[in-house]
């Protein structure tokens, strides 16, 4: 395939993506964004009013960035996992792979819907957070960098997921048992100074808590460690988890017999 | 005139990882602009075969090309030239049937403005134009089944390999997809059919070849072979072969 013709499938790919998204937009972007508004409303305004400031910030100011990055998180990589988990058990994949799309271009494609719908939904639940708070913008390109690499992360595992899911279960398991605890332990609703120093070592093995910290700077200018270290963690997991699914893809990714 | 082999498959073999051996070495030739019936039981390694030809398949011996390109190390190019008609429906039924076959177009780097274009024609001769708004998954059984085709043949394929396209369909439209495809053969496009209706294959292909359990048993002219076993239809010849292969009596 010549560069063009490549860009062009890359293109279909997308557009596929986002007119599903938003045909079903009852499932992909009203859930996260319903579901954020009663955090912003329960912890932010009703709880969050009687909390002590940290790092100097309101609480809901501080808790608005973890959950846009929440959302993020989740809507990329429910979007790769259930899409490309779909996409093998009703082997409308096959449409891609009987193509002369190379199999590094029908990956972007699944990753990059993954992204899609994570800034999709990022940017709803921003807005929504508009009501709640005012939000300043301390330094945007570590903002775009954050949610960027992070939608890339999560819709890469999405996809190691999707590969592996033998069932409706084997799609619904690594969300509900890992991802999510993961993500309310990864200092969206606290700041990890508040613990004591053993449990802030402990907390520093979440990998979402760099995500968070990363994004929260852009934001606000705070952080519980430092963004470089915060990059370095999302670098390393996304090379890893690339390595990953360029493995499986080598392997057939449990699509090719 | 010297024709150009479509498909060109040597000593080709596939074990499974369950340790199936789905073919046992098989060479065969397909020419172009032939109609070539490919036909053998459940089992006998026919999907297999096609899986390996499109892509879908690991093969673990043996070589096969298309047009002259290896399947293997030059399987994008191998791919441009295949439209594929497979036994399952497999697109996404909330789809509109339009999109399903211009998205097809764009994984071929198809612009959409073109392969609108091109989608008319075709939709229109396969009957499908009026349903072009609906979802897939308010079409009947054999539209959906002509879908598969409109989807397949959207990229001008060069070889159309149709696996079992008229299975479940009625008489009225599997005599419409014989003209159809009759019509396509004739305009230059080399046509593989595997089917379990041998009158089918009859009436359309000019080459048969019966694979069983992973072998190929005879591979020649469609007349020749007729003409071989004197006044018998293909479906005896197919079930003596099949038989005697087998060891047994159907």
């Amino acid at each position: 395939m010549t560069p063009n013709k490549m860009w062009i499938a890359y293109m279909t790919v997308m557009r596929k993506e986002l007119v599903r998204i938003f045909r079903i937009w009852a499932q992909t972007i009203l859930p996260p964004v319903v579901t954020t508004s009663l955090y912003f409303i329960v912890f932010g305004t009703f709880i969050g009013s009687q909390l002590a400031p940290i790092h100097g910030l309101s609480y809901i100011q501080f808790i608005v960035p973890g959950l846009i990055m929440m959302s993020i998180i989740t809507s990329s990589y429910m979007n790769t996992v259930s899409n490309f988990y779909f996409a093998k058990f009703m082997r409308n994949i096959d449409e891609m792979l009987v193509s002369p799309m190379p199999g590094w271009l029908v990956i972007a494609g699944f990753v990059s819907g993954g992204v899609m719908r994570g800034l999709i939904v990022g940017f709803f639940v921003l807005l929504v957070s508009l009501f709640f708070s005012h939000l300043a913008i301390y330094n945007l390109a570590i903002l775009i960098a954050a949610v960027l690499m992070t939608s890339v992360l999560f819709s890469l595992a999405g996809l190691i997921n999707g590969v592996y899911a033998k069932g409706f279960d084997g799609i619904s398991i690594v969300p509900t048992f890992v991802l999510t605890p993961l993500t309310y332990l990864g200092g969206i609703f606290y700041s990890i100074t508040q613990f004591p120093e053993f449990w802030q070592k402990v907390s520093l093995l979440n990998p979402i808590l760099y995500m968070v910290n990363a994004f929260r700077y852009g934001f606000l200018g705070v952080s519980d460690v430092p963004v470089w270290i915060c990059f370095s963690v999302l670098i390393g997991f996304t090379l890893i988890f690339t390595a990953i699914v360029a493995f499986l893809f080598k392997r057939g990714m449990g699509v090719k017999n | 005139m010297l024709m150009a082999s479509a498909v060109s498959v040597s000593n080709l073999k596939k074990t499974y990882d369950t340790g199936v051996e789905a073919l046992k070495g098989i060479t065969l030739q397909v020419e172009e602009g032939d109609f070539f019936a490919l036909l053998g039981p459940n089992g006998a390694g026919k999907t297999t075969l096609i899986g390996i030809l499109t892509g879908l398949v690991y093969k673990t011996g043996g070589e096969a090309e298309i047009f002259s390109h290896d399947t293997a190390t030059d399987a994008s190019r191998a791919k441009t030239y295949i439209g594929l008609v497979p036994q399952e429906f497999n697109f996404n039924i909330f789809e509109k049937v339009e999109d399903i076959v211009v998205t097809q177009a764009g994984y071929y780097g198809i612009p959409r403005a073109q392969a609108l274009k091109d989608a008319e024609p075709i939709l229109k001769d396969l009957g499908l134009w009026e349903k072009r708004r609906e979802p897939a998954q308010k079409l009947s059984g054999g539209m959906k089944r002509r879908l598969m085709i409109a989807r397949a043949l959207i990229h001008k394929p060069k070889l159309l390999i149709l696996d079992e396209p008229t299975a479940g369909v009625d008489v009225e439209l599997r005599r419409h997809m014989w003209t159809f495809l009759r019509k396509m053969n004739a305009e230059g496009t080399t046509i593989i059919l595997t089917t379990h209706y041998l009158e089918e294959a009859e009436q359309l292909c000019r080459t048969v070849a019966v694979i069983n359990k992973g072998e190929i048993l005879i591979n020649e002219p469609m007349q020749s072979l007729l003409e071989r076993y004197g006044e018998k239809k293909l479906e005896d010849i197919y079930i003596n072969l099949i038989e005697g292969d087998s060891g047994q009596t159907i």
